[in-house]
């Protein structure tokens, strides 16, 4: 059941696979390739700041596809359904959380590539933002897949998760991007530690949040 | 059909309420093998509510429920990807329990010539006979069933009906909320509102 259901979250959520869901990583070269235009063209500027930039954006591709990562599936009666056939909450959404993340994480990764290049940084900060974005977007997945669940059943959900993500994601922004300002890799320790909390809790969340949206 | 143990569906004074109003109280009933079960009520007593209770999908108010063998739902959603063909949507489900072959199930409710059709094209019908395609192909004991003739043409409502009735011949047990008449020999009533709350149903 658990290959299944994978197999049906990254046929939804993959980039290119029909979904049209190659958004957050067009977003995400973007930020990188507009920047540049917006501070100007200050080597100094772009390698000292690029960094953080590279961050926010992974932030914000991250929770692009959050509307339709559970919400969906609330309405059609997906999940119901296979809790009918004896899967759990915690299940789904663990599988949801790793095809959430298969579908971002990698492909930012591989676009800091670009993106590092763009903006001007220098091998040891792409060394320390590919390690730190290595340790962080599990958590960022993490926290997508709890915000979209618990505001699923809400009307103004999507205005609520951004306020949501603000706190949320302000431990990992502040090791992340830390890191590179330091040029310290110390820090990354910091970021996957919060990663695997936010992973191990997500599923638990998440899972909660569903069958709460059921009594309403 | 293999049924090893009989299958049992029965409540016990059940009550649900929906936000702060209590749609109904008091309800009990015990479905055994070959019991079918309409359930009848103008709109809003609560007969979605209750079904979803039945299923375990939510916690009674106050009562129990007690359900023996496993249980399938058909309800107004069809549980399918919008995006994707008929064909793979089904598939799908088909393959998270090793079903049974389809094919015959496919024939029979008229749907092998949409298979290639993306499931936002579809007609509610065309939806609704793909969900219950899906209970069926799974083989299971006990069937709850939300409004399966809503959005079928007479010769599905003939259709559905028929297999309806086979399933609870072959020592099923099907419960259906419907506000269409039903033709299925033994079959029981309930009337949903015969059990709101005294200070009438508003």
């Amino acid at each position: 059941m658990i290959s299944n259901l994978l197999k049906r979250d990254l046929s939804r959520f993959f980039p290119f696979a029909g979904g049209g869901a190659a958004l957050p990583v067009v977003f995400f070269v973007a930020v990188a390739m507009l920047y540049p235009f917006a501070v100007g063209p200050d080597a100094n500027i772009l390698a000292r700041t690029g960094g953080g930039v590279v961050w926010i954006a992974a932030l914000l591709a991250a929770i692009l596809p959050l509307e339709k990562l559970v919400a969906q599936d609330i309405e059609l009666g997906v999940f119901d359904q296979l809790r009918l056939r004896g899967a759990t909450e915690e299940m789904m959404m663990a599988v949801r959380l790793l095809a959430h993340w298969l579908s971002f994480g990698p492909p930012l990764i591989l676009a800091t590539f670009p993106a590092s290049a763009l903006l001007g940084l220098n091998m040891a900060s792409l060394h320390l933002l590919l390690l730190g974005l290595l340790a962080g977007t599990p958590g960022l997945a993490a926290i997508g897949v709890m915000i979209a669940s618990l505001t699923a059943s809400l009307r103004a959900g999507a205005a609520l998760s951004g306020l949501m993500l603000i706190p949320l994601s302000l431990p990992i922004m502040i090791f992340g991007a830390g890191a590179l300002a330091r040029q310290d890799p110390a820090s990354i320790g910091f970021v996957a530690a919060i990663s695997l909390l936010l992973v191990a809790i997500a599923p638990f969340a998440a899972g909660a949040a569903i069958r709460a949206a059921r009594e309403v | 059909m293999q049924v090893s143990d009989p299958p049992a569906l029965s409540a016990k004074g059940l009550a649900c309420r929906r936000g702060d109003r209590l749609l109904f109280r008091q309800l009990s009933f015990d479905l055994g093998a070959g019991d079918a079960l309409h359930i009848t009520g103008a709109n809003g007593t609560g007969k979605t509510t209750l079904i979803r209770a039945l299923a375990g999908l939510t916690t009674p108010f106050a009562g129990e429920v007690a359900c023996e063998g496993a249980l399938g739902l058909v309800d107004e959603r069809p549980a399918l990807d919008p995006d994707q063909p008929l064909g793979k949507a089904l598939d799908f489900w088909l393959r998270i329990e090793a079903c049974q072959n389809a094919s015959g199930t496919l024939r029979e409710l008229g749907l092998e010539a949409l298979l290639e059709v993306p499931v936002r094209y579809l007609s509610t019908g065309q939806r609704k006979r793909a969900s219950l395609a899906v209970l069926i192909s799974r083989a299971v004991p006990i069937w709850l069933l939300d409004e399966p003739l809503s959005g079928l043409d007479v010769a599905a409502i003939d259709n559905v009906t028929s297999i309806i009735q086979r399933h609870v011949e072959g020592g099923g047990l099907a419960l259906i909320a419907s506000h269409q008449p039903l033709a299925i020999e033994g079959l029981k009533k309930l009337e949903l509102s015969d059990y709101t709350p005294g200070d009438g149903p508003a």
